[in-house]
């Protein structure tokens, strides 16, 4: 029994503290143990969500946009698609393809209809009931600013003029960033017909991007709203030039 | 708790070692396939859309 005293165990201990403190000792290395291994698992749940969603979520989203390539063809070689066949997209399915030179020349998302949780990680989700791509009304899109392939991560980047291509089967509709703001999660009137104008027939094209702010929270939004610059049939191409890389200077 | 588990391993040490890495690699497997998107909805951090109410 002796040996397995710890040596700073006083020699005048009695048999009865001795086994109590073994007990405790016990029960202290399960704790500890415990803990540790709770402490090591919320570390890998924190890897998982900043780094392993986003390995997954960019090679599913670059599958999406191959697929979406296939199905949309060559420039000039598709029939062009009525815009009103767009008006049937089912939740979750893939219609668009999202392009912003802001956020570098490959950058290409998938566009998804519906905002749920599930439609969000694979792509940029349209809110349904908005207008759609090019349509007079406000064509509002959401997306991950962190994790899932955080296809909005650096939204706050956009400036004014900045440019976002949404490709569709029928055409290039180009848009140019307006403005920002921040609100809160509830604010509903950033997706209004009229941006910011809830109850206002609206007259022009707008596009609203949400993503959440600041990063890593859900306390706010981060919104940008953009305005049609012109619908391009597919026929005919995109231009180069809107597809030139803004320059990093502010 | 881990102690246990070591002695439990069959075999020396270096094949108590590989066991225990492929049951550590087994836990994160399952972690990042099944338990981790499990939880994630109920994390606070992944609204990106505008919506009604609280």
């Amino acid at each position: 029994m002796a040996r397995d005293s710890p040596a700073w165990l006083p020699a005048v201990c009695s048999p009865g503290m001795k086994t109590t403190m073994k007990a405790l000792r016990w029960v202290v290395g399960i704790l500890g143990e415990a803990l540790i291994t709770l402490g090591l698992l919320v570390l890998l749940f924190v890897s998982w969500q900043l780094w392993w969603t986003d390995v997954t979520a960019n090679r599913e989203q670059a599958g999406t946009i191959q697929a979406l390539e296939r199905d949309f063809g060559q420039p000039g070689r598709s029939p062009v698609a009525p815009l009103a066949r767009l008006k049937k997209v089912r939740l979750g399915d893939a219609f668009a393809i999202v392009r912003i030179p802001r956020f570098g020349a490959g950058y290409a998302k998938p566009m998804l209809e519906g905002t749920d949780r599930d439609t969000l990680i694979s792509g940029v989700g349209h809110y349904p009931g908005t207008a759609m791509p090019g349509q007079v009304g406000n064509f509002a899109v959401a997306g991950h600013r962190t994790t899932y392939g955080r296809p909005f991560h650096d939204i706050d980047r956009l400036k004014k003029g900045d440019v976002i291509v949404v490709e569709t089967k029928a055409s290039y509709i180009v848009y140019a960033v307006d403005r920002h703001v921040i609100v809160t999660p509830y604010q509903m009137e950033v997706v209004a017909p009229v941006p910011q104008h809830p109850g206002v027939p609206p007259a022009q094209a707008w596009m609203t991007m949400t993503a959440c702010h600041p990063k890593f929270s859900a306390r706010q939004r981060f919104v940008v709203f953009a305005k049609l610059v012109k619908s391009i049939p597919r026929a005919e191409g995109l231009p180069a030039s809107f597809m030139a890389v803004p320059a990093r200077a502010a | 708790m881990y102690g246990p588990l070591w002695r439990l391993l069959p075999g020396p040490w270096p094949v108590k070692a590989l066991l225990s890495l492929i049951l550590v690699v087994g836990v994160v497997a399952v972690c990042f396939v099944w338990l981790f998107p499990a939880i994630a909805p109920l994390m606070p951090f992944n609204g990106n859309s505008v919506h009604n109410g609280p």
